[in-house]
């Protein structure tokens, strides 16, 4: 799931690398691109689509044109967008009066019951004697029990009206809040279906019966294509005022905070992000939309290579080869040096979920092999490192014993050199050295960073 | 559960959500209808399938053989096709006794209420039951699983809130073997896969269980919900790798979700999907059957 989301905007990022400026044509295949990255963590596809367009139409626009760095900007867009639909400054639970109501809604195992725990830990953070909890759940084997217990652990009252009809508890509970000079209540309810039409009307019940100051959806971050459609009837049912996104302490994406984001038009205000009754963390637009996409901090890292990838000695190497000459070992152990200067293809792949591991396999470089070869080229004269032709069978077990090494390594060292050598040239030839050079070592042109202008 | 067929089922529930597909989407002219295929993988991506498996699907579609039926009918043939290698009844041997299931699964996908499920179905079949309240954990977990032993007529084997679940299970199975008990499940906490040490947790039980009998657990359980999206992949390919899943449920198919990363896990794990479930009751769990399942996913006419 990973890998090809990274996988996708290595390409969005390496499609739009060594071309002067964003064109309708070139942008079309990358937003498609986009479009998959979106849908692989769990957007739902109309959102998605009208994301898309919206980029897209951003993008053309003159903004980026006169742009001299299109994948970054590119990229950026995305980002912005994301965080504009998924922004906003996010309030803070507000009550009218007196007690305030929060009313918690949505599918079945979201979370809600541990999220109206959560909730009254937060509110009542200050004093426990301020908030009380009550459960409407009549329907799932222990779950007024589970209410209870949670309400135990945190020494909140929880009020168990002696009523098996949701509607009654929940009028009775508010009676009893008022009376009893509580600031706030937090109502709890059954896990139901959208589709459902009895167990809607009854939550619209609930809903008319407490008249909520706040509606929290609650709905899980793993959450797919549907949430939209719930999420939609919901908000036509109750008015939400808030969505709340459990479960963020996994590894899912977390496309329906979007989604839900554009279907219903309100906020997510808080995310769960373990079991524990203080896992609840307010939202972070920024941190979301990173997430969504999956990206890391794409933009900084865009930057990292580009501070780190000497553009001079590329450029003079591209002009060294241009002019008919072979890569030197020199040339190639300047390449190795500024992989690692970039704090190894390890902290390249950490920053950015974006190299794909396949990628770097298939370079077949790792930091360790990295350091090994830049010994096994220390090891060698001069001479050989400007003309590798020269090292015969016994240079080679000479430069191997130099560096602790072996022949098959200085074999493995110099095909490797050989087939760069190869590919540069007929780069040099096709006009796209550049962009090989960016791309490194092993080839995978464009994979690495953005290097055109 | 008599009566009424998966696909009725199924189909029942869908038709509350979307439309059926309606139009018949034929092939001109020696290839495929763009606006046609372009239909179907909206509808294949709006069902969970998730991207890599739509593409694989569709342009399988697009190499197939022109014949007279419909795009979506040859869709649905095609996710059966997939989905059969996949579709493996669980088998409750008489000779494993007593036969012991491990469920496993993120929070909150249906474990404990498919226990519960699992329990009416087995005891209509004759079979004596012993639940293992494994979730130590959740609150009033324990309460939940005694409520379906009650329910089902299942005696529950439980420890107090916060005990050892290793230990819960390994009593659970030492009492089962005293009585001649036919069948344990044991309930274990919801545990997202990302949660290192709660799935260190999960192999020592069952290692514990292993060190009861060789053979078990004779089937390891993965529930997985329906309405989750591209995440259950991770799910099962993560759950797989601590445990050995033997077998998969799928909950929550009676909303308007499609439940279509089974597709990405079919290509991808190949772990028999042993049921469906499409409710909240005891009698809403049902045998996976590949074209039913297909034919509600891609929302075609049964044939
Ligand atoms: N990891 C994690 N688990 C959570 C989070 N929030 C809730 N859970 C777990 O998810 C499961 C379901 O939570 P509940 O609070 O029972 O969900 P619910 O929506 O009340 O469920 P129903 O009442 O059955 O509809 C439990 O195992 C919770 O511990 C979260 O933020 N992170
Ligand atoms: N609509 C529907 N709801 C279901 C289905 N299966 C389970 N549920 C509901 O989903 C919620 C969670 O189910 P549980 O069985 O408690 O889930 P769990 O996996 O044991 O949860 P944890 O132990 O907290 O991880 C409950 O409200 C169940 O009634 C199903 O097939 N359809
Ligand atoms: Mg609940
Ligand atoms: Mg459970």
């Amino acid at each position: 799931m990973f890998q090809s989301l990274s996988d996708r905007l290595t390409k969005v990022v390496g499609k739009l690398t060594g071309r002067g400026r964003i064109t309708e044509d070139n942008v079309r295949t990358t937003v498609r691109q986009i479009r998959m990255a979106l849908l692989e963590a769990d957007v739902a596809l109309p959102v998605a689509k009208a994301l898309v367009d919206r980029v897209l139409e951003r993008a053309l626009g003159e903004e980026v044109a006169a742009s001299l760095n299109p994948g970054q900007v590119f990229v950026k867009i995305v980002n912005d967008e994301l965080v504009t639909v998924l922004g906003g400054t996010v309030s803070p639970l507000a009550a009218r009066g007196r007690p305030g109501v929060v009313l918690l809604v949505g599918l079945q195992g979201a979370g809600k019951t541990t999220t109206a725990a959560k909730i009254a830990e937060l509110l009542g953070k200050r004093d426990r004697d301020r908030v009380c909890l009550v459960s409407t759940d009549i329907y799932r084997p222990a779950a007024r029990e589970q209410l209870a217990t949670l309400a135990e652990q945190l020494s909140v009252r929880c009020l168990v009206p002696d009523s098996d009809d949701p509607v009654a508890i929940a009028t009775e509970a508010l009676a009893t809040a008022r009376h009893e000079g509580f600031r706030w209540l937090i109502v709890d309810t059954a896990g139901r279906l959208h589709v459902d039409a009895e167990l809607m009307a009854e939550v619209a019940s609930i809903y008319s019966a407490v008249d909520p100051d706040e509606t929290l959806f609650v709905v899980d971050a793993m959450a797919g294509q549907d949430a939209v459609n719930s999420a939609r009837v919901f908000h036509d049912r109750l008015a939400l005022t808030g969505a709340v996104l459990t479960k963020a302490d996994g590894d899912a994406r977390g496309g329906v905070a979007l989604s839900v984001r554009e279907v219903t038009g309100v906020p997510i205000r808080l995310l769960g992000t373990g079991e524990r009754l203080d896992a609840l963390e307010p939202f972070v637009p920024e941190r979301m939309a990173s997430r969504i996409l999956g990206m890391g901090d794409v933009v900084g890292l865009v930057e990292t290579v580009e501070r780190a990838v000497d553009r001079d000695q590329a450029e003079r190497m591209a002009a060294k080869v241009k002019r008919g000459r072979a890569l030197s070992l020199e040339d190639f152990r300047t390449q190795l040096e500024q992989i690692q200067s970039m704090g190894g293809l390890a902290g390249l792949v950490d920053k950015l979920p974006g190299v794909p591991a396949g990628a770097l396999a298939q370079a077949n470089v790792d930091e360790r092999q990295i350091r090994h070869q830049i010994a096994l080229i220390d090891s060698m004269t001069p001479g050989e490192r400007r003309n590798p032709s020269v090292i015969d069978g016994s240079r080679k077990r000479r430069i191997a014993a130099g560096a602790g090494s072996s022949v098959q390594a200085v074999n493995r060292l110099l095909k490797q050199h050989k087939t760069l050598a190869k590919t540069m040239k007929r780069a040099a030839r096709a006009g796209g050295l550049e962009r090989l050079l960016a791309g490194g070592i092993g080839g995978a042109p464009g994979r690495r960073g953005r290097m055109g202008r | 559960m008599a009566g009424t067929s998966l696909i009725g089922r199924l189909r029942a529930s869908l038709a509350k959500g979307r439309d059926l597909l309606t139009g018949d989407i034929f092939r001109t002219g020696g290839s495929w209808d763009a606006a046609a295929l372009d239909e179907l993988e909206s509808r294949l991506l709006l069902a969970d399938v998730g991207v890599d498996a739509t593409e694989w699907l569709i342009e399988r579609l697009k190499r197939s053989r022109t014949d007279e039926r419909s795009a979506s009918a040859q869709l649905v043939d095609l996710v059966t096709e997939l989905l059969e290698t996949v579709e493996q009844p669980i088998d409750v041997r008489a000779d494993a006794k007593p036969f012991v299931v491990l469920v496993v699964g993120v929070n909150g996908t249906g474990k404990t209420t498919t226990i519960g499920k699992l329990a009416a179905r087995w005891s209509a079949a004759g079979h004596s039951l012993l639940l293992a309240a494994g979730d130590t954990y959740r609150a009033a977990a324990i309460e939940q699983l005694s409520a379906w032993g009650d329910r089902t007529g299942s005696i529950v084997a439980a420890q107090s809130s916060g005990a050892d679940p290793a230990a819960v299970v390994f009593d659970a199975l030492s009492t089962a073997a005293r009585r001649g008990t036919d069948i344990v499940i044991a309930d274990t906490a919801g545990r997202l896969h990302t949660a290192d040490n709660l799935m260190d947790e999960l192999k020592k039980i069952k290692r514990v269980i292993g060190r009861f009998d060789a053979a078990a657990p004779h089937e390891t359980l993965l529930v997985i919900d329906a309405s989750q999206g591209q995440n259950a992949l991770a799910q099962a390919a993560e759950f797989d790798r601590a445990l050995g899943v033997t077998g998969l449920v799928i909950t929550k198919l009676d909303g308007t979700a499609k439940g279509g990363i089974l597709l990405a896990i079919a290509r991808q794990q190949r772990i028999p999907v042993r049921f469906v479930a499409v409710g909240e009751s005891a009698d809403d769990l049902l045998s996976f059957e590949a074209r039913a399942f297909a034919q509600a996913l891609v929302g075609a006419e049964p044939a």
